[in-house]
Protein backbone atom coordinates (compact mmCIF):
# COMPACT_ATOMS: atom_id res chain seq x y z
CA UNK A 1 0.00 0.00 0.00
CA UNK A 2 1.41 3.44 -0.76
CA UNK A 3 2.18 5.77 1.74
CA UNK A 4 -0.08 8.72 0.42
CA UNK A 5 -2.98 8.42 -2.15
CA UNK A 6 -4.54 11.61 -3.65
CA UNK A 7 -7.33 11.09 -5.44
CA UNK A 8 -8.81 13.46 -7.94
CA UNK A 9 -8.98 16.30 -5.76
CA UNK A 10 -10.22 19.66 -6.64
CA UNK A 11 -10.09 22.89 -4.93
CA UNK A 12 -12.61 25.85 -5.84
CA UNK A 13 -12.20 29.25 -4.98
CA UNK A 14 -15.50 30.90 -6.01
CA UNK A 15 -14.84 30.58 -9.96
CA UNK A 16 -11.36 29.96 -10.00
CA UNK A 17 -10.26 26.58 -10.01
CA UNK A 18 -6.74 26.16 -8.50
CA UNK A 19 -6.79 22.49 -8.51
CA UNK A 20 -8.40 20.80 -11.03
CA UNK A 21 -8.96 16.11 -10.40
CA UNK A 22 -5.29 16.04 -9.33
CA UNK A 23 -4.10 12.46 -8.47
CA UNK A 24 -0.60 11.35 -7.53
CA UNK A 25 0.68 8.29 -5.43
CA UNK A 26 3.68 8.60 -3.03
CA UNK A 27 5.73 5.08 -1.97
CA UNK A 28 7.41 5.15 1.37
CA UNK A 29 10.78 6.51 1.16
CA UNK A 30 10.37 8.29 -2.03
CA UNK A 31 10.97 11.71 -2.66
CA UNK A 32 8.77 13.34 -5.09
CA UNK A 33 9.05 16.63 -6.42
CA UNK A 34 6.28 18.55 -7.90
CA UNK A 35 6.76 21.71 -9.84
CA UNK A 36 5.01 24.10 -12.53
CA UNK A 37 4.60 27.26 -13.52
CA UNK A 38 3.57 29.87 -11.21
CA UNK A 39 -0.20 29.85 -10.54
CA UNK A 40 -0.10 26.36 -11.29
CA UNK A 41 -1.61 25.33 -7.72
CA UNK A 42 1.24 23.45 -6.47
CA UNK A 43 0.86 25.47 -3.11
CA UNK A 44 -2.44 24.84 -3.05
CA UNK A 45 -2.26 21.02 -3.57
CA UNK A 46 0.39 21.00 -0.84
CA UNK A 47 -2.11 22.78 1.52
CA UNK A 48 -4.93 20.20 0.65
CA UNK A 49 -2.61 17.38 1.59
CA UNK A 50 -1.35 19.58 4.55
CA UNK A 51 -4.92 20.06 5.55
CA UNK A 52 -4.40 23.77 5.87
CA UNK A 53 -7.43 23.65 2.90
CA UNK A 54 -9.76 21.14 2.80
CA UNK A 55 -10.66 19.82 -0.82
CA UNK A 56 -13.54 20.83 -2.42
CA UNK A 57 -13.94 17.15 -4.20
CA UNK A 58 -11.95 14.17 -4.24
CA UNK A 59 -10.24 11.65 -1.53
CA UNK A 60 -6.96 11.59 0.49
CA UNK A 61 -5.60 8.57 1.75
CA UNK A 62 -2.71 8.54 4.00
CA UNK A 63 -1.40 5.10 5.47
CA UNK A 64 -4.44 3.38 4.41
CA UNK A 65 -6.99 6.10 6.05
CA UNK A 66 -8.76 8.19 4.82
CA UNK A 67 -7.59 12.58 6.16
CA UNK A 68 -9.53 14.31 3.41
CA UNK A 69 -11.74 16.19 5.81
CA UNK A 70 -9.37 15.85 9.18
CA UNK A 71 -8.00 19.16 10.91
CA UNK A 72 -4.17 19.80 10.35
CA UNK A 73 -3.22 18.92 14.30
CA UNK A 74 -4.71 15.46 13.78
CA UNK A 75 -2.91 15.10 10.10
CA UNK A 76 0.24 16.37 12.31
CA UNK A 77 -0.52 13.28 14.43
CA UNK A 78 -0.72 10.63 12.03
CA UNK A 79 2.69 11.93 10.47
CA UNK A 80 2.34 14.67 7.87
CA UNK A 81 4.52 17.32 8.75
CA UNK A 82 5.33 20.18 6.52
CA UNK A 83 7.13 23.75 6.01
CA UNK A 84 6.07 26.60 4.48
CA UNK A 85 7.05 29.08 1.79
CA UNK A 86 7.46 31.65 3.91
CA UNK A 87 9.37 30.25 6.76
CA UNK A 88 7.24 30.11 9.73
CA UNK A 89 9.22 29.95 12.74
CA UNK A 90 9.31 31.01 16.48
CA UNK A 91 10.76 34.42 15.96
CA UNK A 92 11.61 35.43 19.41
CA UNK A 93 12.69 32.02 21.28
CA UNK A 94 16.12 30.68 20.27
CA UNK A 95 16.39 27.64 17.91
CA UNK A 96 16.85 25.51 20.92
CA UNK A 97 13.32 26.69 22.38
CA UNK A 98 11.90 25.65 18.77
CA UNK A 99 13.46 22.55 18.79
CA UNK A 100 12.52 21.53 22.34
CA UNK A 101 9.01 22.63 21.98
CA UNK A 102 8.50 20.73 18.78
CA UNK A 103 9.90 17.38 20.45
CA UNK A 104 7.75 18.19 23.49
CA UNK A 105 4.64 18.42 21.14
CA UNK A 106 6.00 15.24 19.64
CA UNK A 107 6.51 12.97 22.57
CA UNK A 108 2.77 13.84 23.45
CA UNK A 109 3.85 16.31 26.58
CA UNK A 110 1.97 19.41 25.35
CA UNK A 111 -0.65 19.09 28.27
CA UNK A 112 1.55 18.16 30.51
CA UNK A 113 1.71 21.17 33.37
CA UNK A 114 4.53 20.12 35.31
CA UNK A 115 8.49 20.35 34.42
CA UNK A 116 9.35 16.36 34.68
CA UNK A 117 13.81 15.86 35.17
CA UNK A 118 13.11 12.42 33.15
CA UNK A 119 11.19 13.83 30.27
CA UNK A 120 13.05 16.94 29.88
CA UNK A 121 16.40 15.44 30.17
CA UNK A 122 15.04 13.22 27.26
CA UNK A 123 13.50 15.76 25.17
CA UNK A 124 17.30 18.04 25.66
CA UNK A 125 18.86 14.88 24.26
CA UNK A 126 17.01 14.67 21.26
CA UNK A 127 17.11 18.90 20.62
CA UNK A 128 20.98 18.22 20.51
CA UNK A 129 20.58 15.29 18.19
CA UNK A 130 18.43 17.49 16.27
CA UNK A 131 20.64 20.80 16.60
CA UNK A 132 23.71 18.41 15.55
CA UNK A 133 21.95 16.85 12.37
CA UNK A 134 21.37 20.19 10.90
CA UNK A 135 24.87 21.89 12.02
CA UNK A 136 22.45 24.69 13.93
CA UNK A 137 24.50 23.78 17.01
CA UNK A 138 26.61 26.68 17.31
CA UNK A 139 23.78 29.01 16.85
CA UNK A 140 21.20 26.91 19.12
CA UNK A 141 21.28 30.12 21.71
CA UNK A 142 20.38 32.69 19.50
CA UNK A 143 16.91 34.14 18.67
CA UNK A 144 15.51 32.64 15.53
CA UNK A 145 14.50 36.24 14.05
CA UNK A 146 17.87 37.33 14.74
CA UNK A 147 19.61 34.15 12.34
CA UNK A 148 20.00 34.28 8.62
CA UNK A 149 17.13 32.71 6.24
CA UNK A 150 18.99 29.84 5.73
CA UNK A 151 19.04 28.62 9.04
CA UNK A 152 16.03 29.75 10.15
CA UNK A 153 14.90 27.64 7.03
CA UNK A 154 17.32 24.79 8.39
CA UNK A 155 15.34 25.48 11.77
CA UNK A 156 11.93 24.84 10.74
CA UNK A 157 12.86 22.13 8.79
CA UNK A 158 14.27 20.87 11.73
CA UNK A 159 11.41 21.16 13.81
CA UNK A 160 9.17 19.39 11.48
CA UNK A 161 11.54 16.65 11.84
CA UNK A 162 11.11 16.64 15.27
CA UNK A 163 7.66 15.41 14.97
CA UNK A 164 9.27 12.39 13.69
CA UNK A 165 6.97 12.41 10.41
CA UNK A 166 6.27 9.52 8.06
CA UNK A 167 5.64 12.20 5.63
CA UNK A 168 7.65 15.51 5.09
CA UNK A 169 6.08 18.31 3.34
CA UNK A 170 8.51 21.20 2.02
CA UNK A 171 7.28 24.38 -0.07
CA UNK A 172 9.91 25.53 -1.82
CA UNK A 173 12.82 25.09 0.63
CA UNK A 174 15.18 27.06 -1.01
CA UNK A 175 12.90 29.89 -2.10
CA UNK A 176 14.68 33.59 -1.43
CA UNK A 177 18.04 31.68 -0.92
CA UNK A 178 21.61 32.58 -2.73
CA UNK A 179 24.08 29.46 -3.67
CA UNK A 180 25.65 28.83 -0.93
CA UNK A 181 22.22 28.35 1.21
CA UNK A 182 20.71 26.67 -1.38
CA UNK A 183 23.48 24.15 -1.48
CA UNK A 184 23.46 23.73 2.03
CA UNK A 185 19.82 23.44 2.50
CA UNK A 186 19.97 20.56 -0.71
CA UNK A 187 22.13 19.11 1.56
CA UNK A 188 20.28 18.80 4.42
CA UNK A 189 17.04 16.91 2.54
CA UNK A 190 19.34 14.82 0.69
CA UNK A 191 20.83 13.77 4.40
CA UNK A 192 17.13 13.18 5.88
CA UNK A 193 16.27 11.53 3.02
CA UNK A 194 19.16 9.33 2.38
CA UNK A 195 19.40 8.63 6.68
CA UNK A 196 16.37 8.89 8.17
CA UNK A 197 14.55 6.86 5.23
CA UNK A 198 11.82 9.85 5.07
CA UNK A 199 9.24 10.19 2.66
CA UNK A 200 9.42 13.76 1.50
CA UNK A 201 7.61 15.79 -1.18
CA UNK A 202 8.14 18.94 -2.43
CA UNK A 203 7.34 21.90 -4.18
CA UNK A 204 10.86 23.50 -6.27
CA UNK A 205 11.73 26.28 -8.51
CA UNK A 206 14.92 25.75 -8.76
CA UNK A 207 15.64 23.27 -11.17
CA UNK A 208 19.09 22.03 -10.22
CA UNK A 209 17.85 21.27 -6.82
CA UNK A 210 14.87 19.20 -8.18
CA UNK A 211 17.04 17.50 -10.70
CA UNK A 212 19.83 16.89 -7.53
CA UNK A 213 16.99 15.23 -5.22
CA UNK A 214 14.17 13.92 -6.63
CA UNK A 215 13.28 10.26 -7.34
CA UNK A 216 10.28 11.35 -9.58
CA UNK A 217 8.76 14.31 -10.80
CA UNK A 218 5.41 15.69 -11.13
CA UNK A 219 4.26 18.79 -13.08
CA UNK A 220 1.27 20.84 -13.01
CA UNK A 221 0.13 23.62 -15.08
CA UNK A 222 -3.26 25.86 -14.69
CA UNK A 223 -4.04 23.53 -11.81
CA UNK A 224 -4.02 20.38 -13.70
CA UNK A 225 -2.23 17.34 -13.78
CA UNK A 226 0.35 17.99 -16.71
CA UNK A 227 2.93 14.84 -16.69
CA UNK A 228 4.72 12.35 -14.06
CA UNK A 229 8.30 10.70 -14.38
CA UNK A 230 11.65 10.36 -13.47
CA UNK A 231 13.79 13.61 -13.57
CA UNK A 232 14.99 12.33 -17.60
CA UNK A 233 11.37 11.59 -18.44
CA UNK A 234 10.32 15.12 -17.44
CA UNK A 235 13.49 16.80 -18.73
CA UNK A 236 12.42 14.95 -22.03
CA UNK A 237 8.84 15.79 -22.04
CA UNK A 238 7.73 18.26 -24.77
CA UNK A 239 4.34 19.18 -22.83
CA UNK A 240 6.48 20.41 -20.01
CA UNK A 241 8.88 22.32 -22.09
CA UNK A 242 5.76 23.96 -24.03
CA UNK A 243 4.33 25.17 -20.43
CA UNK A 244 7.90 26.29 -18.91
CA UNK A 245 8.81 28.30 -22.31
CA UNK A 246 5.20 29.45 -22.89
CA UNK A 247 5.50 27.75 -26.46
CA UNK A 248 2.04 25.54 -28.03
CA UNK A 249 2.21 21.78 -27.35
CA UNK A 250 2.92 20.75 -30.86
CA UNK B 1 19.39 38.10 30.52
CA UNK B 2 21.84 36.57 32.88
CA UNK B 3 19.90 33.57 35.08
CA UNK B 4 21.74 35.92 38.20
CA UNK B 5 20.26 38.69 37.39
CA UNK B 6 16.51 37.26 37.10
CA UNK B 7 17.15 35.81 40.82
CA UNK B 8 18.39 39.02 41.92
CA UNK B 9 15.15 40.89 40.50
CA UNK B 10 12.97 38.00 42.25
CA UNK B 11 14.98 38.78 45.44
CA UNK B 12 14.26 42.23 45.29
CA UNK B 13 10.69 42.19 44.27
CA UNK B 14 9.67 39.94 47.36
CA UNK B 15 12.12 41.56 49.50
CA UNK B 16 10.27 45.06 48.88
CA UNK B 17 6.62 43.18 48.80
CA UNK B 18 7.23 41.68 52.42
CA UNK B 19 9.04 44.97 54.14
CA UNK B 20 6.05 47.18 52.28
CA UNK B 21 3.87 47.77 55.60
CA UNK B 22 6.89 49.21 57.18
CA UNK B 23 8.16 51.65 54.62
CA UNK B 24 4.88 52.62 52.77
CA UNK B 25 4.01 54.93 56.18
CA UNK B 26 7.86 56.29 56.28
CA UNK B 27 7.16 57.80 52.41
CA UNK B 28 4.01 59.22 53.38
CA UNK B 29 2.07 56.48 52.13
CA UNK B 30 0.17 53.53 54.09
CA UNK B 31 -0.82 49.87 53.82
CA UNK B 32 -3.89 49.76 52.08
CA UNK B 33 -1.96 51.01 49.34
CA UNK B 34 0.18 48.10 49.27
CA UNK B 35 -2.76 45.69 49.53
CA UNK B 36 -4.49 47.22 46.39
CA UNK B 37 -1.18 47.54 44.65
CA UNK B 38 -0.24 44.07 45.08
CA UNK B 39 -4.20 42.80 44.47
CA UNK B 40 -4.31 44.83 40.72
CA UNK B 41 -0.93 43.08 40.09
CA UNK B 42 -2.57 39.60 40.40
CA UNK B 43 -5.16 40.76 38.44
CA UNK B 44 -2.55 42.61 35.24
CA UNK B 45 -0.62 39.02 35.92
CA UNK B 46 -3.21 36.86 35.35
CA UNK B 47 -4.46 38.62 32.43
CA UNK B 48 -0.97 38.56 31.29
CA UNK B 49 -0.93 35.24 31.46
CA UNK B 50 -2.86 35.45 28.54
CA UNK B 51 -1.96 38.69 26.97
CA UNK B 52 2.08 38.03 27.68
CA UNK B 53 2.45 34.76 27.42
CA UNK B 54 -0.08 33.42 24.94
CA UNK B 55 -0.52 36.41 22.56
CA UNK B 56 -4.52 36.96 23.16
CA UNK B 57 -5.80 40.39 24.28
CA UNK B 58 -8.92 40.18 27.05
CA UNK B 59 -10.74 43.27 27.54
CA UNK B 60 -13.19 41.62 29.46
CA UNK B 61 -11.16 40.35 32.27
CA UNK B 62 -13.23 42.41 34.84
CA UNK B 63 -15.97 40.38 34.91
CA UNK B 64 -14.52 37.26 36.16
CA UNK B 65 -12.44 39.89 38.52
CA UNK B 66 -16.21 40.97 39.91
CA UNK B 67 -17.36 37.55 39.19
CA UNK B 68 -15.19 36.54 41.88
CA UNK B 69 -15.79 39.98 43.89
CA UNK B 70 -19.25 39.12 44.26
CA UNK B 71 -19.50 35.57 44.67
CA UNK B 72 -17.14 36.65 47.54
CA UNK B 73 -19.48 39.26 49.07
CA UNK B 74 -22.74 37.34 48.70
CA UNK B 75 -21.55 34.05 50.22
CA UNK B 76 -20.33 36.36 53.22
CA UNK B 77 -22.97 37.92 53.60
CA UNK B 78 -26.13 35.41 52.87
CA UNK B 79 -24.39 32.18 53.40
CA UNK B 80 -21.60 31.97 55.31
CA UNK B 81 -19.68 34.10 57.09
CA UNK B 82 -16.37 32.90 56.57
CA UNK B 83 -13.51 34.35 54.45
CA UNK B 84 -12.35 30.54 53.13
CA UNK B 85 -15.97 29.86 52.03
CA UNK B 86 -16.86 33.38 50.40
CA UNK B 87 -13.14 32.95 48.58
CA UNK B 88 -13.86 29.60 47.24
CA UNK B 89 -17.54 30.46 46.01
CA UNK B 90 -16.38 33.61 44.09
CA UNK B 91 -13.26 31.41 42.35
CA UNK B 92 -15.24 28.81 41.28
CA UNK B 93 -18.25 31.21 40.38
CA UNK B 94 -15.61 33.27 37.97
CA UNK B 95 -13.84 30.19 36.69
CA UNK B 96 -17.39 28.80 35.94
CA UNK B 97 -18.16 31.17 33.96
CA UNK B 98 -14.94 31.80 32.08
CA UNK B 99 -15.01 28.07 31.12
CA UNK B 100 -18.36 28.47 29.51
CA UNK B 101 -17.98 31.38 27.45
CA UNK B 102 -14.58 30.22 26.78
CA UNK B 103 -15.66 27.64 24.02
CA UNK B 104 -17.98 30.67 22.38
CA UNK B 105 -14.79 33.05 21.37
CA UNK B 106 -11.72 30.71 21.56
CA UNK B 107 -11.85 30.39 18.07
CA UNK B 108 -11.43 34.27 17.72
CA UNK B 109 -8.65 36.15 17.00
CA UNK B 110 -7.01 40.10 17.48
CA UNK B 111 -9.60 42.60 17.99
CA UNK B 112 -12.88 39.87 17.54
CA UNK B 113 -11.73 38.31 20.29
CA UNK B 114 -11.17 41.59 21.89
CA UNK B 115 -14.49 43.02 21.35
CA UNK B 116 -16.21 39.55 22.38
CA UNK B 117 -14.92 39.80 25.48
CA UNK B 118 -15.71 43.38 26.20
CA UNK B 119 -19.81 42.42 25.08
CA UNK B 120 -19.31 39.53 27.25
CA UNK B 121 -17.92 40.98 30.20
CA UNK B 122 -20.78 43.84 29.95
CA UNK B 123 -23.48 41.15 29.91
CA UNK B 124 -21.79 40.78 33.52
CA UNK B 125 -21.81 44.38 34.25
CA UNK B 126 -25.43 44.86 33.71
CA UNK B 127 -26.76 41.51 35.70
CA UNK B 128 -24.92 43.02 38.23
CA UNK B 129 -26.32 46.47 37.76
CA UNK B 130 -30.44 45.03 37.46
CA UNK B 131 -30.51 42.66 39.50
CA UNK B 132 -31.58 44.92 42.60
CA UNK B 133 -32.67 42.37 44.37
CA UNK B 134 -29.82 40.10 44.58
CA UNK B 135 -26.77 42.53 43.93
CA UNK B 136 -28.53 45.96 45.29
CA UNK B 137 -27.69 47.23 41.61
CA UNK B 138 -25.58 50.33 41.92
CA UNK B 139 -25.40 50.77 45.40
CA UNK B 140 -23.29 47.24 45.50
CA UNK B 141 -23.61 44.61 48.05
CA UNK B 142 -22.50 46.30 51.26
CA UNK B 143 -23.00 45.86 54.92
CA UNK B 144 -21.08 42.58 55.51
CA UNK B 145 -17.40 42.47 56.14
CA UNK B 146 -14.50 39.90 55.97
CA UNK B 147 -13.77 37.32 58.88
CA UNK B 148 -10.63 36.82 60.64
CA UNK B 149 -9.22 33.29 59.32
CA UNK B 150 -9.22 30.92 62.19
CA UNK B 151 -6.37 28.55 61.38
CA UNK B 152 -7.84 26.20 64.53
CA UNK B 153 -4.61 26.67 66.23
CA UNK B 154 -4.23 30.34 65.88
CA UNK B 155 -6.57 33.29 64.19
CA UNK B 156 -5.08 35.94 62.05
CA UNK B 157 -7.24 39.14 62.49
CA UNK B 158 -7.68 40.09 58.84
CA UNK B 159 -10.13 42.50 59.67
CA UNK B 160 -8.93 44.93 61.96
CA UNK B 161 -5.28 44.19 61.53
CA UNK B 162 -4.51 46.02 58.22
CA UNK B 163 -0.94 44.69 58.15
CA UNK B 164 -1.91 41.35 58.95
CA UNK B 165 -4.57 42.07 55.66
CA UNK B 166 -1.67 43.07 53.78
CA UNK B 167 0.69 39.81 54.46
CA UNK B 168 -2.62 37.48 54.05
CA UNK B 169 -2.77 39.14 50.18
CA UNK B 170 0.66 38.92 49.68
CA UNK B 171 0.41 35.19 51.01
CA UNK B 172 -2.48 34.38 48.40
CA UNK B 173 -0.39 36.45 45.55
CA UNK B 174 3.05 34.20 45.85
CA UNK B 175 1.09 31.06 45.37
CA UNK B 176 -1.01 32.35 42.16
CA UNK B 177 2.38 34.14 41.01
CA UNK B 178 3.67 30.70 41.67
CA UNK B 179 1.34 28.77 40.48
CA UNK B 180 1.73 30.63 37.27
CA UNK B 181 5.48 30.74 36.56
CA UNK B 182 5.65 26.98 37.21
CA UNK B 183 2.68 26.82 34.59
CA UNK B 184 5.11 28.68 31.84
CA UNK B 185 8.10 26.82 32.57
CA UNK B 186 5.90 23.48 31.92
CA UNK B 187 5.63 22.12 28.50
CA UNK B 188 2.25 23.10 28.62
CA UNK B 189 3.41 26.69 28.93
CA UNK B 190 5.67 26.66 25.90
CA UNK B 191 2.99 25.55 23.94
CA UNK B 192 1.59 29.01 24.59
CA UNK B 193 4.64 30.81 23.80
CA UNK B 194 4.51 28.95 20.55
CA UNK B 195 1.00 30.05 20.10
CA UNK B 196 2.01 33.57 20.63
CA UNK B 197 5.02 33.43 18.50
CA UNK B 198 3.36 32.23 15.48
CA UNK B 199 0.20 30.26 15.64
CA UNK B 200 0.95 28.88 12.01
CA UNK B 201 3.16 26.80 13.45
CA UNK B 202 2.03 26.18 16.75
CA UNK B 203 -0.75 24.36 14.37
CA UNK B 204 1.29 22.65 11.90
CA UNK B 205 3.26 20.81 14.98
CA UNK B 206 0.07 19.21 16.23
CA UNK B 207 -1.08 21.63 18.87
CA UNK B 208 -4.74 22.10 18.61
CA UNK B 209 -4.30 25.86 18.65
CA UNK B 210 -8.34 26.78 19.90
CA UNK B 211 -8.21 24.70 22.85
CA UNK B 212 -5.26 25.45 24.29
CA UNK B 213 -6.43 28.67 23.75
CA UNK B 214 -9.28 28.73 26.11
CA UNK B 215 -7.33 26.46 28.70
CA UNK B 216 -4.88 29.79 28.68
CA UNK B 217 -7.97 31.54 29.43
CA UNK B 218 -9.71 29.57 31.66
CA UNK B 219 -6.83 29.70 33.91
CA UNK B 220 -6.27 33.38 33.27
CA UNK B 221 -10.13 34.07 34.87
CA UNK B 222 -8.93 31.89 37.54
CA UNK B 223 -6.55 33.77 38.84
CA UNK B 224 -8.37 36.89 37.95
CA UNK B 225 -11.28 36.05 39.74
CA UNK B 226 -8.87 34.93 43.07
CA UNK B 227 -7.71 38.74 42.74
CA UNK B 228 -11.16 40.07 42.45
CA UNK B 229 -12.04 37.83 45.77
CA UNK B 230 -9.71 39.44 47.74
CA UNK B 231 -10.57 42.79 46.23
CA UNK B 232 -13.93 42.28 47.48
CA UNK B 233 -12.25 41.75 50.84
CA UNK B 234 -10.17 44.66 51.25
CA UNK B 235 -12.91 46.47 50.39
CA UNK B 236 -16.00 44.87 52.30
CA UNK B 237 -17.68 46.18 49.51
CA UNK B 238 -18.23 45.51 46.34
CA UNK B 239 -20.52 47.24 43.20
CA UNK B 240 -20.86 47.02 39.72
CA UNK B 241 -17.79 48.79 38.64
CA UNK B 242 -15.67 46.13 40.02
CA UNK B 243 -16.52 44.01 36.66
CA UNK B 244 -17.46 47.28 34.14
CA UNK B 245 -15.33 47.24 30.79
CA UNK B 246 -13.34 50.47 32.19
CA UNK B 247 -12.08 47.83 34.80
CA UNK B 248 -10.93 45.60 32.17
CA UNK B 249 -9.09 48.26 30.39
CA UNK B 250 -7.14 48.96 33.63
CA UNK B 251 -5.98 45.46 33.80
CA UNK B 252 -4.62 45.60 30.12
CA UNK B 253 -3.31 49.32 30.84
CA UNK B 254 -1.06 48.00 33.75
CA UNK B 255 0.04 45.26 31.90
CA UNK B 256 0.89 47.26 28.83
CA UNK B 257 2.89 49.96 31.20
CA UNK B 258 4.81 47.57 33.23
CA UNK B 259 6.14 45.35 30.45
CA UNK B 260 3.72 42.33 29.06
CA UNK B 261 6.97 40.57 27.90
CA UNK B 262 8.44 40.13 31.79
CA UNK B 263 7.15 38.21 34.34
CA UNK B 264 6.87 41.22 37.18
CA UNK B 265 6.16 43.92 34.15
CA UNK B 266 2.50 44.15 35.53
CA UNK B 267 3.42 44.60 39.38
CA UNK B 268 5.26 47.58 38.14
CA UNK B 269 2.20 48.67 36.09
CA UNK B 270 0.11 48.32 38.51
CA UNK B 271 2.25 49.80 40.99
CA UNK B 272 2.63 52.68 38.99
CA UNK B 273 -0.65 53.51 38.08
CA UNK B 274 -2.24 53.10 41.26
CA UNK B 275 0.71 55.44 42.95
CA UNK B 276 -0.19 58.29 40.22
CA UNK B 277 -3.78 57.80 40.39
CA UNK B 278 -3.58 58.24 44.73
CA UNK B 279 -1.32 61.06 44.21
CA UNK B 280 -2.83 63.21 41.31
CA UNK B 281 -6.57 62.44 42.25
CA UNK B 282 -5.40 64.16 45.37
CA UNK B 283 -4.60 67.28 43.03
CA UNK B 284 -7.35 66.77 40.29
CA UNK B 285 -10.80 64.91 39.52
CA UNK B 286 -9.05 64.31 35.48
CA UNK B 287 -6.18 62.23 37.39
CA UNK B 288 -7.03 59.66 34.31
CA UNK B 289 -5.82 62.37 31.84
CA UNK B 290 -2.33 61.93 33.21
CA UNK B 291 -2.30 58.30 33.60
CA UNK B 292 -3.20 58.43 29.90
CA UNK B 293 -0.59 60.57 28.53
CA UNK B 294 1.93 58.23 30.68
CA UNK B 295 0.42 55.64 29.29
CA UNK B 296 0.73 57.10 25.69
CA UNK B 297 4.42 58.16 26.33
CA UNK B 298 5.38 54.10 27.26
CA UNK B 299 3.82 52.78 24.37
CA UNK B 300 5.17 55.13 21.52
CA UNK B 301 9.02 55.18 22.90
CA UNK B 302 8.85 52.06 24.85
CA UNK B 303 6.97 49.72 23.38
CA UNK B 304 7.74 47.23 25.81
CA UNK B 305 6.96 48.70 29.38
CA UNK B 306 8.67 49.90 31.65
CA UNK B 307 10.82 46.75 32.86
CA UNK B 308 11.71 46.07 29.00
CA UNK B 309 13.33 49.43 29.44
CA UNK B 310 15.05 48.59 32.61
CA UNK B 311 15.92 45.39 31.03
CA UNK B 312 17.46 46.47 27.70
CA UNK B 313 19.30 48.69 29.95
CA UNK B 314 20.80 45.90 31.81
CA UNK B 315 21.74 43.59 28.57
CA UNK B 316 23.21 46.31 26.58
Amino acid sequence: MSLLQVEKVSKHFGSLVAVNDVSMTVERGELRAVIGPNGAGKTTFFNLISGFLTPSSGRITFDGEDVTNLLPARRVWRGIARTFQITEVFPELTIRENLRIAVEVASGYRLRMWQSRDADGEVKARVVDLLEMSGLTEKADRLVGELAHGDQRANEIMMALALKPRLLLLDEPTAGMGDQETYDITQLIRKLHREQKLTIVLIEHDMRVVFHLADRIMVLDQGKFLAEGTPQDIAANEAVQAAYLGKVAA
Amino acid sequence: MPKFDKRAGNVLVWALLLSAPFWLPMIGSYVELGSRVVIYALAAMALNFLLGYTGVLSFGHAAYFGLGAYGTALTIKYLEPSTPVGMLAGIVLGTVAAALIGPMIARLRGVYFAMCTIAFGQVFYFIAFQWFSLTGGDDGVSAWHRVPLNFGFATLDILNNNKAFYYFVVAVFAVCVAAMAFLLRSPFGRTLLAIRENERRARFLGIPVDWHIWMSWVISCFFVSIAGTLFALMNDFVDPRALRWDQSGNFVIMAVLGGMRSFWGPLIGSAIFLVLQDYISSETENWMSFIGLFFVLVVLFFPRGVLGIIRRKAAS
